[in-house]
């Protein structure tokens, strides 16, 4: 039952949020937190459970974007079957780098990662027959079956039941003999392999499917905002992904969540601070890792049961 | 044909100069404490940029560089003491996001203090450039190939002939021995962070008559220092300067032969190449992991 009590609990905020929500900016912000979770709960298998890092993540967003951008506005592609195609692609291309890239560990696993999530940014940036280059491309609104999808609402709930449907998947993992090995994998990899499991195959399935769920997500951003440059798929939107595991809470799926709301609402705060957004960014990004090394969620869950 | 080859050598060579003193600058923080530095780029920046504000108010070239190279190294230790050692014994991807986070938050400062437009240094020795076999060298470049010859040939001696730099090179290979024979590791590991900051700051100081610079200009050369880094072996010293050569030159020959508009990309192909056939880089230690 104790696993059902924070998916439950996430969904009764998902329902209730919008009596908070005055206007369609909060709307907005609260869907950008939401598409936001999706690819940072499936990042967190990968980092947090795993133990491997990546730096490059920004470029599986990118590519989904670009394939549904491309494919229905050049081909006529229905949004979905777009969609579904430029996860299968992202899963591919995720599968064939993945068995040697993951060999490498520690700082040359993120050097390999960030230079495959440049790459992708180059040839998104510099392709422009195809993706418009700098200047960016428009995408045509998602429709499904003659319905639809334009105004902050409908997208809100689509990216609340969406969120829900990430986390439960994760959930499912996590819990499953893959979970475990993957687990495994992050306490001691040699120990794992002495145990007789095949790291290497679980590190590369667990890659394959945190860059799925990225993909998926810039399928559905690329269609919500209706606008999109290769800036999606910049090392810095890669970084900002990392951020939001490690300040949520590494190998917590609601920690990614939390994680990934402060993140999205902290550059929004920020306006205030006109023209020292990056210094104060930059602060509260070193603070919150030194004097919170574990992440939000896990200290404020330690905090409670302490007092509690 | 010979000239323009020449011409892409001379290109190469200038940059992998400055390539090399960043991987060498990523590769002293690297041995002394084990964190990958994503702000050694802003020591390049910031080296740079103050150069170029001290010169603009009056200050005289000599003295300006001095004084950037003292403010940045400044910088480098205050990272080290307020960022890196209170983080303690944190782990990589914890590190990785305190020093971009430093890298952020440098950059903000940069883009208070200088704004966001683009500004040059003047050429240390005028700009007429020297003819060679047909190919065109700028006396800058001969400033940059120069200022890191002789920073690697002081580092070669600091570190094979002094009692501080043997230090450093015993705290890199084991610190609780290095600790047990009275090195003081602390010290070691800030000197490291001022080192690595005076590098950065002398690389950007020299190169900021050519490639001009700006708040957001540190990010892609501190990359690349990390690629010629890995590519070299994370923590070995000739290895931070062969690759960071190499780089130059791949890049300056694809820019020339294939294509400019994928010049950045080189080495992050070259460096995904590599690493898939040596996990640890040209000249990285064959280490065999105890369990």
């Amino acid at each position: 039952m104790k696993r059902f009590q924070g998916l439950a609990l996430l969904a009764v905020i998902i329902a209730l949020l919008p009596l908070a929500l005055p206007n369609n900016y909060y709307y907005d912000v609260a869907i950008r937190i939401g598409m936001n979770a999706t690819i940072v709960v499936g990042l967190n298998l990968l980092i947090g459970y795993a133990g491997q890092i990546s730096l490059g993540h920004a470029g599986f967003f990118g590519l989904g974007a670009y394939a549904s951008a491309i494919l229905t506005a050049r081909y006529g592609w229905p949004p979905l079957a777009a969609m579904l195609s430029g996860m299968a692609a992202v899963g591919v291309i995720a599968f064939v780098v993945a068995r040697p890239i993951l060999r490498l560990r520690g700082h040359y696993l993120a050097m390999a990662t960030l230079g495959l999530g440049i790459i992708i940014y180059m040839v998104l940036a510099n392709e422009s027959a195809w993706t418009g280059g700098n200047d960016g491309i428009n995408v045509q609104p998602f429709s499904l079956l003659g319905l639809t999808l334009t105004n902050e609402r409908t997208w809100y709930w689509v990216t609340g039941a969406v969120l829900l449907g990430a986390i439960t998947l994760a959930n499912n993992i996590v819990d499953s003999p893959v979970g475990r090995a993957l687990r495994a994998v992050h306490g001691s990899e040699i120990a794992a392999q002495v145990a007789g499991i095949d790291t290497a195959r679980y590190k590369v399935r667990v890659f394959v499917v945190s860059a799925v769920f990225a993909s998926a997500v810039g399928s559905m951003m690329a269609h919500y905002i209706g606008f999109i440059t290769p800036q999606m798929s910049s090392f810095f939107h890669s970084i900002e992904l990392v951020t939001m595991v490690v300040v949520g809470g590494m190998a917590s799926t609601y920690g990614a969540v939390l994680g990934a709301a402060v993140l999205t609402m902290l550059p929004q705060l920020l306006t205030e601070f006109e023209g020292y957004e990056m210094i104060v960014f930059g602060l509260i990004l070193m603070l919150t890792v030194i004097f919170l090394p574990r992440g939000l969620l896990p200290t404020i869950a330690a905090r409670l049961r302490k007092t509690g | 044909m010979l000239s323009q080859t020449l011409q892409y050598l001379f290109s190469g060579l200038t940059n992998g100069a400055i390539y090399a003193l960043s991987a060498l600058g990523f590769s002293l923080i690297y041995n002394a404490s084990g964190v990958i530095n994503f702000a050694q780029g802003e020591f390049i920046m910031l080296g740079s940029v103050s150069a170029v504000m001290l010169t603009a108010a009056g200050v005289p070239l000599p003295l300006a560089i001095l004084l950037a190279v003292l403010v940045v190294s400044l910088v480098g230790l205050l990272l080290e003491k307020l960022a890196i050692e209170p983080a303690g014994d944190a782990d990589v991807v914890s590190l990785i996001i305190i020093t971009i986070g430093a890298s952020i938050f440098l950059q903000g400062v940069a883009q208070v203090l200088f704004g966001k437009g683009q500004r040059a240094l003047a050429p240390f020795t005028g700009d007429a450039p020297i003819m060679i076999a047909g190919a065109s060298l700028l006396p800058q470049s001969l400033w940059m190939i120069g200022t890191g010859a002789v920073i690697v040939l002081l580092l070669a001696w600091f570190f094979g002939r002094t009692r501080l730099g043997k230090a450093v090179l015993a705290t890199a290979h084991n610190r609780l021995a290095a600790r047990l024979v009275g090195i003081n590791t602390r010290h070691v590991l800030a000197l490291s962070f001022v080192l690595s900051a005076a590098l950065g700051a002398i690389a950007g100081v020299v190169s900021a008559p050519i490639t001009l610079t700006s708040y957001d200009v540190g990010i892609m050369v501190g990359l690349k220092g990390f690629v010629a880094a890995t590519l070299g072996g994370l923590g070995s010293g000739v290895g931070a300067v062969v690759g960071g050569l190499i780089l130059g030159l791949m890049e300056a020959l694809a820019a020339g032969y294939i294509s400019s508009a994928y010049k950045d990309a080189v080495p992050f192909v070259l460096i995904i190449l590599i690493l898939f056939f040596m996990p640890r880089g040209l000249f990285g230690a064959r280490i065999t992991e105890r369990v």
